[in-house]
């Protein structure tokens, strides 16, 4: 079964989903701790938008999606924030408003839409080269970021008003996060498509913070769990050639759910 | 010396419902000032305009002689309701540093003058022997010092505390009210209270609030302004001189 590594594709295919699962950890912990699963729900799903643009332009999607997810979160987060209307309903609009706009560019699109399943369900087996430094540049950049900014999300999280008194500009903070997420959906999306990005954010960091009350070591283990999750996935869609985005996902959930089981009553802790 | 708090005519609504009509207060350093006053009367609402975290309908706000955004990281807030997210994976030791926020950039991690900082703290409330518990699993009380050791980790010129005694068992809240007569001597305190001890031992002044503000800079309570705080009967009693405690019935 071994052989199977030798494939250019196969070794792209594994680079792709650890580079995934370190932005995947490190993100879907604060998705998870912060509560944020529907806004970030509403990021990806709006972030269709981006590649039915991309199409239209005739460029790679990504360099679609780049942008109009950072977009999608900028403006979710500030009408959630500052309009009058109860913020789910908001978050809600705005998450079809982006997928209407991704389906009307792609129907203006002459020709069809190559790979378009692949961004809706993902296909990790056709990651080329150029996606995968894409992917590297976007770790690097969620990296730094939360690195520098390690104390200024943990209060934000926290304790918001906290952070307000300690002089922390949080709604600025709170769209430096909404971008992060933004940009994990970009490198997460050839993975497992924008359909079922949300249970790649959440399911690793949940799992994680049954096994540790420290932050920094919840999103270690959310990363181990998610590249361990995402290549056996990865083997098994080969194996049996099902599709790979789906399988991971089913990988995931059949774990999540035994440990639960296996778990008894044990109350959850978060998410 | 500028006052360290000074609002003049605010006036606050939710929902067009009144909640604040033409307050004036001024605190002055190591002013040790209680606010008291009956359940829904403002009091958390006016604490919340002085740090800038309500905006008021009308009036000015100066927190330590400036726009309370700006001042408020000099101040140290105990809120009545604890905002946080008590399932966040923290624990005490790191929620104590966290007060410590306000005095680094980004990039900057905790250092030992910090570290040092927060243990002070954290033995200031008795809580030392906890710092490696998750803050979840703390009683009510515990929860509070905790709080207070937050608030107290900046050395802030101004502390606010909303009910802090709240959840407190009766020889904490001794140690608690002895810790504030310390501080007094250095810095300003602002809180509310129901709690009767506090008033007549500790405060050096006292403003009612129910809408409006009754003060007078001093101890001194009228029973008009009891009267037309609580909206009820009220019999003052002299306790010790100089003081005077409250009897509210
Ligand atoms: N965010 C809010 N939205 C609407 N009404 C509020 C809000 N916060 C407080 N109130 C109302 O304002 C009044 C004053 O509240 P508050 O300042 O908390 O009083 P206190 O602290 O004296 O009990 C109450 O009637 C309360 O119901
Ligand atoms: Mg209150």
């Amino acid at each position: 079964m071994l052989e199977i590594l030798q494939y250019g594709f196969m070794q792209n295919a594994i680079t792709a989903a650890i580079l995934a699962s370190i932005a995947c950890g490190i993100i879907g912990v604060y998705v998870v701790v912060k509560k944020i699963v529907f806004i970030s729900g509403g990021i990806s799903h709006a972030s269709f938008g981006g590649i039915g643009v991309g199409y239209y332009l005739g460029i790679n999607p990504l360099y679609g999606l780049i942008p109009f997810s950072l977009l999608s979160a900028v403006v979710m987060g500030l009408v959630s924030k500052r309009a009058k209307v109860a913020e789910d309903t908001l978050i809600g609009i705005l998450w079809s408003l982006g997928m209407a706009i991704g389906i009307v560019f792609i129907y203006l699109t002459p020709g069809y839409a190559p790979d378009l399943l692949s961004y809706l369900f993902g296909n990790i087996l056709t990651v080329p080269r150029s996606d995968i430094y894409l992917m590297l540049a976007l770790d690097v950049v969620i990296i730094v970021l939360v690195y520098a900014f390690y104390k200024e999300f943990m209060a934000l999280c926290f304790d918001e008003e906290f952070a307000k008194v300690a002089g922390i500009n949080i709604e600025r903070l709170y769209l430096l996060l909404l971008c992060l997420i933004a940009l994990t959906i970009v490198l997460l999306i050839k993975v497992v498509g924008i359909i079922l990005i949300i249970a790649l954010l959440t399911m690793p960091a949940t799992l994680s913070r049954h096994y540790t009350n420290d932050l920094r070591k919840m999103m270690y283990l959310a990363i181990f769990f998610g590249a361990v999750f995402s290549v056996a996935g990865l083997f098994l869609s080969y194996i049996f050639d099902i599709p790979s985005g789906a399988t991971i996902i089913l990988v995931m959930s059949t774990v999540y759910i035994l440990h639960f089981v296996y778990d008894g009553v044990k109350p959850k802790k978060a998410g | 010396m500028t006052e360290v708090i000074d609002l003049k005519d605010i006036w606050v609504s939710y929902d067009d419902v009144s909640v604040l009509e033409a307050v004036n207060l001024t605190v002055e350093d190591k002013d040790f000032l209680a606010i008291i006053g009956p359940n829904g009367g403002g009091k958390s609402t006016l604490l919340k305009v002085i740090l800038g975290l309500i905006k008021p309908d009308r009036g000015s706000v100066k927190l330590l002689g400036g726009n309370p955004k700006k001042t408020r990281k000099y101040v140290g807030y105990v809120p009545q309701y604890i905002s946080s997210n008590l399932e966040f994976p923290i624990n005490v030791w790191e929620v104590v540093l966290m007060g410590r926020l306000s005095h680094k950039g980004p990039f900057r991690s905790f250092n030992e003058e910090d570290k040092k900082a927060a243990e002070d703290a954290l033995s200031t409330v008795g809580m030392l022997d906890f710092r490696d518990r998750q803050i979840g699993e703390l009683s009510g009380g515990q929860k509070q010092r905790v709080f207070i050791a937050r608030s107290l980790v900046t050395h802030p010129r101004l502390l606010i505390l909303d009910e802090p005694s709240t959840g407190i068992d009766s020889r904490r809240q001794k140690e608690f009210y002895e810790l504030l007569n310390r501080l007094k001597s250095e810095i300003a305190i602002l809180m509310v209270t129901h709690d009767i001890s506090a008033l007549s031992v500790y405060v050096d002044k006292i403003a009612c609030l129910n809408k409006q503000l009754h003060y007078h800079n001093s101890k001194e309570v009228s029973p008009e302004d009891l009267e037309a705080t609580y909206q009820c009967p009220v019999e003052l009693i002299a306790h010790g001189v100089p003081h005077r405690v409250l009897k509210l019935h």
